[in-house]
């Protein structure tokens, strides 16, 4: 999931930051260690929601950084005496943790800003972050006017309608809804998946797969060498592309709505003090700053009623209640279920054949 | 005959000195080979207790089965090419004059400074659909469409001929520089063709540096990640890519590392087969 920012650590800047920030202020001062995955996300999220909330709460938010949180925050829970507070993680990793008793469950009496959203967008151990999104990209010197591009999951997967060099993603998460949305299922209709079904269109597409990719830079690398024609990324990797001048473009329609989530871990050390700054972090205000920073929408719905957010910009944002109606919401609760824990550890006999 | 030979004291006396000398070594491959191998090995049986489900899995799920063959067949391809594209290399280097020899080894040797990823990546700008393989060859019109060079078994092999190449050149090289040039001589004074003195003469001297070679193409190719990771276009599933995918798939340690266990001991039989051949000692290069 890390790979969606680039690999960029931080971990040494904000260690040296967050030291020259423990030197500066009062010894009683609260404090907490977030985590974050490093790279250019973790830097706009410092300046748009971490640094205004420590200033606001008056608390010391030290930072680290790991591509991959999921094992260490097993491992830190193992040991007794775990050294981080908050995770901001793919969600279906605080859900696992939560199963697993490795996060804490949370008291949504004490984060208000996180009542206030959309059910589907908190569990009882997590509260949602920002949103990206899984969607279809497209070469423009391929498809150069908006008619003939390709629109819906149906037409990436009709080769004859659409000729071109294909690429999905080597991962079940997302592949499998875009798979059923081809196979005529609607967006708000898909969970509890239909596997069987999932795998079945997958096949069809599967000998005009040129790349099954497996980082973010490399769906985007795809794209631009002209290796294939059309491709299912994060918005953020073909957004940037775009940006850099390359002639590709992308659609929401279909697009599969994914989140991080931030939790706490089950015995954090400053916990008290982590549950106030899960509230700051998803104030509407504080989270309406985050897009202005990075290509990834916030997860508080209010932050789109701040006006905080240009309208031109709003309508970029795979969160943007516009854009997010023509989505599918993941829902991770099915992710980490036995259904879909089964539906990931069959997709590499999948991958392999 | 109670009286001790005292050279054969002083000869045991100069042993125990070696053995001292060679124990920071072993102290190290102990500390650094040996425990967490053992550690790892013995994860692979632990889940909550003795368990042999990591190994039931591995027997019973074809996933397994599917990526070693895949990955045996990959390493006797790379190796095969190493050996036919290195041997006259080799070959070339052992009898030419100065500097000409420093000249060849150090075209092998150079790529071997160059990290494996970046090397991948390169191979990717080459034989990419729009790369520049492709394109030469489309600009001499020998190909009408591009060809599928890369994101494939064929892009794996490629990549990991060239990376493993000085592996099969150095031990061929170092062989084929001991081969007395006298013995070609006396086999052309004796009426032998050049052909039939190379037969007979200098390939059969050649062979521990052949077995050498191959052995350690063979099993490095069985430990390659990053290769078919990047050039493999995601259907390239060698064997440690399913150890990786092990630890994120069970969250432990031991359901990657019986897939490792059962790598290691294939290889392990592998050398005990060749060892039947050629003496490991041999193998190694001593006479």
């Amino acid at each position: 999931m890390a790979e969606r920012y680039g690999k960029t650590r931080l971990a040494g800047t904000a260690a040296a930051l967050s030291m020259a920030l423990i030197g500066s202020m009062p010894a009683f001062a609260e404090e907490i260690l977030f985590v974050s995955q490093g790279g250019a996300y973790q830097k706009a999220q410092t300046v748009a929601i971490l640094d205004p909330a420590a200033k606001k709460l008056g608390i010391t938010i030290n930072q680290d950084s790991v591509p991959d949180a999921w094992p260490i925050m097993r491992s830190q829970v193992a040991t007794g005496k775990p050294t981080w507070d908050v995770v901001d993680v793919a969600t279906n990793f605080c859900l696992r943790g939560g199963e697993q008793g490795i996060v804490e469950k949370l008291d949504f009496s004490k984060i208000p800003n996180a009542a206030a959203m959309p059910a589907d967008y908190r569990s009882d151990y997590s509260v949602a972050y920002e949103f990206y999104s899984s969607v279809l990209g497209y070469s423009l010197k391929k498809f150069p006017d908006a008619a003939s591009a390709p629109k819906t999951w149906a037409d990436f997967w009709d080769v004859k309608k659409f000729p071109g060099r294909r690429s999905l993603r080597n991962h079940p998460l997302a592949t499998l809804e875009a798979a059923l949305m081809a196979d005529g299922v609607a967006p708000d209709k898909l969970y509890p998946l239909d596997v069987e079904r999932a795998f079945k269109k997958l096949e069809e597409i599967k000998p005009h797969i040129t790349v099954w990719w497996t980082s973010g830079a490399q769906s985007a690398q795809l794209l631009n060498d002209g290796e294939v024609d059309m491709v299912m990324a994060w918005n953020g990797r073909i957004s940037a592309l775009a940006k850099e001048g390359a002639k590709v473009a992308y659609t929401y329609n279909q697009g599969i709505l994914q989140s991080t989530s931030l939790c706490v871990l089950k015995g954090a050390p400053n916990l008290p003090t982590a549950i106030k700054f899960l509230n700051e972090a998803v104030d509407p205000v504080h989270q309406a700053n985050l897009p202005l920073h990075i290509d990834y929408g916030p997860a508080n719905p209010k932050a789109y009623d701040t006006k905080v957010i240009p309208e031109a910009r709003v309508k970029e944002l795979p969160s943007a209640p516009d854009n997010a109606k023509v989505q599918a919401l993941m829902s991770y609760a099915w992710w980490t279920s036995a259904a879909g824990e089964a539906a990931e550890k069959r997709w590499l006999s999948f991958a392999q054949k | 005959m109670s009286a001790i030979d005292p050279s054969d004291r002083y000869r045991r006396r100069e042993q125990g000195l070696m053995l001292l000398l060679a124990s920071p070594a072993v102290i190290v491959i102990v500390a650094l080979v040996v425990l967490p191998v053992g550690w790892l090995m013995g994860q692979s049986f632990y889940d909550n207790g003795f368990t042999l489900e990591n190994y039931r899995r591995i027997f019973s799920e074809d996933i397994y089965w599917r990526s070693f063959m895949l990955t045996f067949r990959i390493a006797l391809m790379v190796t095969l090419l190493t050996l036919i594209l290195g041997y006259p290399v080799a070959y070339a280097a052992a009898h030419v004059r100065r500097p000409w020899d420093v000249l060849i080894l150090s075209f092998v040797i150079l790529p071997f400074w160059t990290s494996v990823l970046v090397r991948a990546y390169a191979w990717l700008v080459l034989l990419q659909r729009t790369g520049v393989a492709n394109q030469v060859l489309e600009r001499f019109g020998l190909i009408g469409e591009p060809l599928a060079l890369v994101h494939n078994e064929l892009g794996t092999v490629i990549a990991t001929v060239h990376i493993l190449l000085p592996f099969m050149v150095l031990p061929l090289y170092s062989t084929m520089q001991k081969i007395p040039r006298e013995l070609m001589l006396a086999g052309a004074s004796l009426g032998g063709g050049p052909l039939h003195s190379f037969l007979r003469i200098f390939l059969p001297l050649s062979l521990p540096g052949v077995i050498a070679g191959l052995t350690l193409v063979f099993v490095l190719t069985l430990g390659f990640y990053i290769t078919p990771e990047l050039l493999g276009g995601g259907r390239t599933i060698m064997i440690s890519m399913v150890v990786s995918r092990n630890v994120e798939l069970y969250n432990q340690w031991g359901a990657a590392s019986a897939v490792g266990v059962v790598l290691l001991v294939c290889v392990l039989a592998i050398f005990i087969a060749v060892g039947r051949i050629i003496p490991l000692d041999k193998m190694l290069g001593q006479k």
